[in-house]
């Protein structure tokens, strides 16, 4: 790509290495994160499989290295890969930052390792995402900082004189998360790889929720709203629907997101009123979602049968359509007497994972295809037919994971609430755990399904990247339709 | 300062905030330059290719309107 840019005469010489680099790791981790969130599924099924090498392969020390692998390993490769990608197309400059840009690299891999090494042996501080402890903690804040110095770094110095909306919300990303990591984060070393938090009791939920939901808010939304704002009109091959709904969007949802948190903590030693506000503004969260979601669909309009002939547009797309179902979910399951009926019950874990694999993953897998025939210079994806499959297995991974979690959670939350006429609980916890055995199975189906397509994009992105390319393909330019199936 | 008072003072300058943004974004005024941003990520693209790209697209939709104005006829 590099070379077509450098013929046009006019354009920057592109610092594509950095985003080939990210782009393969996020394909190896998401395939280890969800492998290793297959195995965790069965073993809910069949607990004999927590045996396998005890104690680094219990459940509750492989949970965290799950969750780390695909949100910071997966998630994390993709949006370092698309948004120096993007940062650079839209500011129409090269990379700034020299030896900070393979330090991001570098680092991140060193971070995603020690979490590999360090969870499995059960060294962990017992915050929800924030397990690592605290040498990795200040390793993470280090490469963070260089990131945001390497982001705003090129924005500085870019040749556009506006600031793409796709910019703004990285942009928000990275400094929030470099917030919410510090403040969440200190803690007092007692040993090298034990610490305690900084803060006590109630203080102590709050700040953890607070970092917690606004992980979700900015790490695994706007980010990927970054991602939405631009792969979705360069593969759908028109500007987005509404740019002026996206500055309201973006300012809209960087305002309400930082208030939600608390919703995590309902019936909790929370203030009740800590409580009520995290509930109002959850709810409110709802129109700058779906301001996003229908902006980003809407951008098909006029265009539509492109999603017949085009996997990598339906990908986008679809992520879409889930990312408006789970910021539905969210803000339902977040009034108070909703979440008496799901609170801690398998509901919620099916929320993430409609989020996580129909949202997050969905539209890092579209961005993953859109990228990898323009970084290696390349017409098309080696098999546009796998990308096809792909997309199945994925969207039947996902359905089938996310009703099986709904089921189990209605169960578990109406048998643990049924009281006898004389006041006795009608059900024996064990009794709900055996009811949700079924949904188990199939959500460990669903997984393994999801994480299959996985295993066809690395095979196809492998043979992309190997294959001798075929004849004219060198410096085509990415205008060129990307993926077009039979 | 009564804590009521301070609430309420955040209701109203956040709304006023939330306006405002509103104003600017759908003022008539600027409509015509956020049309040209919202066309950034197709301007770095090589302009031969993207050209030739742009025109194969219009033909394919003029043919399909001609199509679509004989059909009408029959």
């Amino acid at each position: 790509m590099t070379t077509t840019v450098a013929e046009a005469g006019k354009l920057p010489d592109y610092d594509y290495n950095i985003v080939r680099q990210f782009t393969i790791m996020s394909v190896v981790w998401g395939i280890v994160g969800m492998g290793v969130g297959v195995l965790i599924a069965a073993q809910l099924a069949w607990p004999a499989l927590n045996d396998l090498w005890q104690p680094f392969t219990n459940f509750g020390r492989l949970r965290p290295l799950h969750t780390n692998a695909v949100i910071f390993a997966f998630g994390g490769s993709v949006l370092f890969a698309t948004s120096y990608y993007v940062v650079q197309r839209t500011c129409q400059t090269r990379l700034w930052g020299g030896w900070l840009i393979p330090f991001t690299f570098w680092g991140w891999q060193a971070v995603i390792v020690a979490a590999a090494i360090t969870l499995p042996l059960g060294i962990t501080s017992a915050k929800e995402y924030a397990e690592l402890e605290w040498p990795i903690d200040i390793l993470i804040a280090l490469i963070w900082v260089a990131y945001g110095l390497v982001f705003f770094g090129t924005i500085v110095k870019r040749n556009t004189s506006h600031i793409y909306v796709a910019n703004w919300f990285f942009g928000a990303f990275i400094i929030t998360v470099a917030v919410l990591h510090i403040v969440n984060s200190i803690a007092i070393p007692v040993s090298t790889w034990k610490s305690y938090s900084a803060y006590a009791g109630t203080t102590d939920a709050m700040i953890q929720w607070w970092y917690g939901h606004n992980a979700v808010g900015f790490f695994l939304t706007a980010a990927f709203l970054g991602i939405m704002y631009y792969f979705v009109p360069k593969q759908a091959g028109r500007p987005v629907y509404s740019y002026q709904l996206s500055i309201v969007h973006f300012w809209a949802l960087i305002s309400i997101y930082v208030w939600a948190g608390g919703h995590h903590l309902h019936y909790s030693a929370l203030p009740d009123w800590t409580q009520s506000l995290a509930m109002v503004m959850s709810i409110i969260l709802l129109a700058p979602s779906w301001g996003g979601m229908i902006n980003g669909i809407m951008t098909l309009s006029g265009a539509w049968h492109k999603l017949r002939t085009d996997p990598t547009l339906r990908f986008l797309v679809v992520s879409l359509s889930f990312y408006g179902m789970s910021t539905f979910e969210g803000p339902m399951m977040s009034i108070k007497t909703v979440n008496a009926l799901s609170h801690n019950t398998d509901w919620t874990v099916g929320h993430v994972h409609s989020g996580a694999l129909g949202w997050v993953a969905m539209i890092s897998i579209g961005a993953i295809y859109h990228l990898v025939p323009i970084l290696w210079n390349r017409k098309e994806m080696f098999s546009v037919k796998l990308v096809n499959a792909h997309f199945w297995l994925a969207t039947i991974g996902t359905v089938l994971y996310i009703a099986a979690m709904w089921v189990n959670g209605i169960t578990q939350g109406l048998m643990w609430r049924a009281f006898n006429a004389d006041g006795t609980l009608t059900y024996s916890f064990v009794e709900s755990v055996i009811a949700s055995k079924p949904g188990y199975i199939v959500r460990w189906l669903g997984g393994a399904i999801f994480t299959s397509g996985m295993l066809l994009m690395a095979y196809n992105v492998f043979r992309t990247v190997t294959d001798e390319p075929k004849e004219g393909e060198v410096g085509r330019d990415e205008s060129l339709p990307v993926a077009k199936s039979v | 300062m009564d804590i009521d008072i301070l609430r309420q003072i955040g209701v109203v300058l956040g709304s006023l905030a939330f306006l405002g943004v509103c104003w600017w974004a759908f003022s008539p005024k600027r409509k015509k330059r956020f049309e040209e941003d919202a066309k950034l990520p197709f301007a770095d693209e090589q302009e031969t290719l993207d050209k030739g790209a742009r025109e194969s697209d219009s033909t394919t939709e003029k043919k399909v309107g001609e199509k679509q104005e004989q059909g009408q006829d029959k």
